[in-house]
């Protein structure tokens, strides 16, 4: 205890803890699990799409008779899934798991600061994000049950179907506890850098972090102010969306004003298309410390890789309106977007060329977390691949709507994004616990999961060229479907079999936690300062307050006993 | 069947082929850079995987230093950026330009507007004098799904029909899409156009149907519990045929707002 913490009690240690520490592995937890209820949520639609019609095994029965008569899934109970699956995925599994828990243990630690800026306000941040998670999941017992409208949320579909008052409500506190976060990220790395750490000096994953942080503190209160509106217009009846002249199933619409649908679309992918990058750049930064670490030589272009964060981050602003192409905005608009779009690629392809051209000159050591993140290359190339044609406003008229979008942005987040985040646990696990993972069931973990990963998304790509649509209860009931219909089987059993492979994952994290092969406190030989503290690190991290002397990456440098460089050694 | 398959459906309109031609340059495309990085990063892992006794090369040491190597990396960003440009400016722009933001100025258009409801789709035919008949919100009835109003003159030669649409082969047709309630989008995948429909707007499209035969008209954009059951057909067929279509149909018309044959399914 170094800086003479008194002894805390149970409730202030592990619940109501201001050590960014525990806040960052209680994030880490109840991200993972949010991510397996998303998952679980997708496990139930798939079977629907894959055997329109037919009970669900197992579960069917379990379900009230308006969502699943006789265990079949209804259309309202398919949307409620499909809206809550993306809503969940979105912004309780993958933000809170990139930003929440990463960004919260490592970038202090990284940056040689004793915890994060504020750490009350991090301790509300978490304490936000659960209850409004808790509170969106609450949303499939009320009457009517969940949200059904996707979770884009248009307007007017939104504001006429049930369970769309809680999901506005879950949405501005999670928002809220974004915002808190992102605030206490930005002053933390500008004001609690150890002496020495430059701004150039700081690792990539903190100026992922940095970047993100601007985007989520920027994007983010325009969809807080939308989602304010909206829930006017269901509670109070405004009409800020709510054009005149409705007529909803024969009936005239009484909320019905001089409203405009669309504004809520350029408010929502206002956030939303910065979010894409939110959901990108943090998994970026840790594929960027494990290939560093696992290359054994600095990365490639470092102040490139920079700026096309910094690059990214700008431009992320000036692109949403390419999932609008076809909503009825001005055609004439669609150019602009579709030009500044193509913009956006062009850092993004300099990201992915910088990864791929570190790897050249190393020394490739394939630990676990190197094949994540070595997976991550490919299959997020895939993703990205597949936007072209949907950024550029011709083809997307055919595509827009259709699997083939969500084949594109699945292997972005999720074979993408994800499976950097897998890879993260495994190489931050000995700082989190003193333990390492297994590494055989890692091998299972990695192989099972990135193969059923290409057998889930893969086929929906070939289905959107088909025409397939998006968000169809039952796929079979559109003729030009049928013949790709059996790509929704392999697609689903694809699924299946992913979970199956999460099963090493989620024994060898808690069995590891208690049981796992105990490490020194830098067993992966790295050179950033998370790794120049005891594992698990007390609070306040470091000893004494480190003194940085150099970049982050000096692997393999010419004339040096070890093949590393740690930035806080001084010769 | 022939229509459908693995693939894209088969090309019905005067734009499907400019469309897909996009689609399989950007996918061969996709491909070489796919396969060409594939290659090169199989190699980087092969070639400088960890062995005993070899120390990695640091590039500010190697044959590759300073800021030449540096540059050297943005050379495949050069190519697809490249790439991209002539993409925008021989392609996405000029056939956006004909597609979406300007409809073909011909003589004698087929003039229609389609209205989507929960769940269905309504084809209202302005028929020989060119000119739809005007609706009423409050005439909307079960039998009058979009509210045409029969006594005013212009409505007296049209056509509305529930989830049908025929057209003319080798006619435009200019179209107004327009929704009741909440957004739909049309998509035809054999004319490969897609157009949502967003109440309180009126958004004019063009399709200019190039081979006879039946299609598929959709729902692009969730609308609700049955939005998958949203669909409808499209005839394609010869101007006689269509003409003769016509007449027939005309005839059943209401004169006034009564119990017709355009009366919705659900």
């Amino acid at each position: 205890m170094a800086h003479g913490h008194p002894e805390l009690s149970f409730r202030e240690k592990y619940v109501f803890s201001v050590d960014h520490k525990v806040i960052g592995l209680q994030y880490l937890i109840t991200s993972f699990c949010f991510l397996l209820v998303g998952f679980g949520l997708m496990g139930l639609m798939r079977w629907q799409l894959a055997f329109p019609g037919t009970p669900i095994p197992l579960f069917g029965h379990l379900f009230p008779a308006d969502l699943a008569p006789n265990g079949v899934m209804s259309g309202e109970f398919y949307n409620a899934l499909g809206a809550m699956h993306g809503t969940i995925m979105v912004f309780l599994g993958v933000v809170p798991l990139a930003v929440g828990a990463y960004g919260n243990y490592v970038l202090p630690l990284q940056i040689g600061a004793p915890d994060m800026a504020f750490p009350r306000m991090n301790m509300m941040s978490y304490w936000l994000y659960l209850p409004g998670g808790v509170i969106m999941l609450a949303s499939f017992l009320m009457p009517g049950g969940a949200a059904q409208s996707g979770w884009t949320s248009y307007p007017p579909l939104s504001i006429i179907n049930p369970g769309q008052t809680v999901w506005l409500l879950s949405m501005v506190i999670l928002i809220t506890s974004s915002l808190l976060g992102a605030i206490n990220f930005l002053v933390t790395t500008i004001n609690m850098r150890a002496p020495g750490m430059s701004l150039w000096r700081m690792p990539v994953f903190v100026w992922a972090q940095f970047v993100t942080a601007i985007l989520l503190l920027l994007a983010f209160p325009p969809l807080e102010a939308a989602s304010v509106l909206q829930l006017m217009d269901r509670v109070f009846h405004t009409s800020f969306y709510m054009p005149k002249d409705l007529v909803i199933l024969g009936e005239a619409y009484k909320g019905s004003g001089g409203g405009q649908p669309l504004l809520w679309q350029h408010l929502f992918w206002f956030l939303a298309h910065p979010e894409v990058y939110v959901l990108v750049l943090p998994p970026m930064g840790i594929v960027a410390e494990i290939i560093a670490n696992n290359t054994r030589k600095p990365l490639h272009g470092y102040k490139t890789m920079v700026f096309s964060m910094i690059a990214i981050g700008v431009m992320s602003f000036m692109v949403w309106a390419h999932h609008m192409f076809i909503s009825g905005m001005s055609a004439s608009l669609g150019n602009f977007f579709l030009v500044t779009t193509m913009i956006i690629s062009v850092p993004s392809v300099a990201l992915m060329t910088c990864l791929v051209f570190s790897l050249k000159g190393g020394s490739i050591r394939y630990s676990v977390p190197m094949l994540f993140a070595l997976a991550f290359i490919p299959l997020f190339a895939v993703g990205g691949l597949t936007g072209l044609p949907l950024g550029l406003t011709v083809t997307d008229i055919y595509l827009h709507d259709t699997y083939y979008v969500i084949g594109h942005f699945h292997f972005v987040v999720v074979s993408g994004s994800i499976i950097a985040l897998m890879g993260g646990t495994y190489h931050w696990f000995p700082k989190w616990y003193g333990r390492k993972m297994n590494d055989s069931l890692g091998l299972v973990h990695f192989w099972g999961t990135t193969a059923t990963m290409v057998g889930i998304f893969l086929p929906m790509l070939f289905m959107g060229m088909a025409g397939a649509s998006r968000r169809l209860y039952d796929p079979t009931a559109q003729l030009h479907n049928l013949p790709v219909q059996g790509w929704n089987v392999v697609s689903t059993y694809s699924a299946y079999l992913l979970a199956l492979f999460q099963l090493p994952f989620i024994y060898n994290f808690f069995h590891s936690m208690w049981a796992g092969e105990k490490t020194p406190e830098n067993p992966w030989q790295a050179t950033t300062l998370e790794w120049a503290c005891p594992s698990p690190p007390p609070h306040g991290n470091f000893e004494k307050t480190p003194t940085v002397h150099r970049g982050p990456y000096e692997y393999s440098v010419p004339g040096r006993k070890t093949d590393f460089w740690m930035q806080t050694d001084k010769s | 069947m022939g229509k459908y398959g693995w693939s894209l459906p088969v090309a019905a309109s005067s734009y499907a082929g400019s469309i897909d031609f996009g689609i399989w340059l950007i996918h061969a495309a996709m491909l070489g850079i796919f396969v060409l990085w594939g290659a090169f990063f199989i190699y980087l892992l092969v070639k400088y995987r960890a062995r005993p006794g070899v120390q990695a090369v640091r590039e500010d040491h190697g044959p590759a230093s300073g800021r030449m190597g540096e540059l050297k990396s943005l050379i495949p960003d050069a190519f697809i950026m490249s790439f991209e440009i002539a993409l925008i400016v021989f392609y996405a722009i000029p056939v956006w330009s004909r597609i979406k933001m300007s409809a073909p100025d011909v003589k004698d258009p087929v003039r229609l507007e389609v209205v989507g409801e929960q769940f269905g789709w309504s084809v209202h035919y302005a028929g020989p004098d060119g000119k739809l008949g005007p609706r009423r919100q409050d005439l909307v009835h079960f039998s009058n799904p979009i509210g045409l109003d029969r006594a005013a003159a212009e409505s007296a030669d049209d056509v509305v029909m529930g989830n049908e649409m025929r057209l003319p082969v080798d006619r435009t047709a200019l179209i107004d899409l327009l929704s009741k309630d909440v957004i739909h989008s049309l998509f035809i995948p054999e004319f490969r156009i897609k157009q949502d429909a967003m109440p309180g707007m009126k958004i004019p499209m063009w399709i200019k149907p190039t081979k006879t035969g039946k299609f598929e008209i959709t729902c692009a954009q969730l609308c609700g519990f049955a939005h998958s059951l949203m669909r409808g057909d499209v005839f394609v067929q010869t101007q006689e045929e269509f003409d003769a279509w016509y007449q027939g149909r005309l005839a059943t018309m209401p004169a006034t707002a009564k119990p017709g044959s355009a009366a919705e399914d659900f």
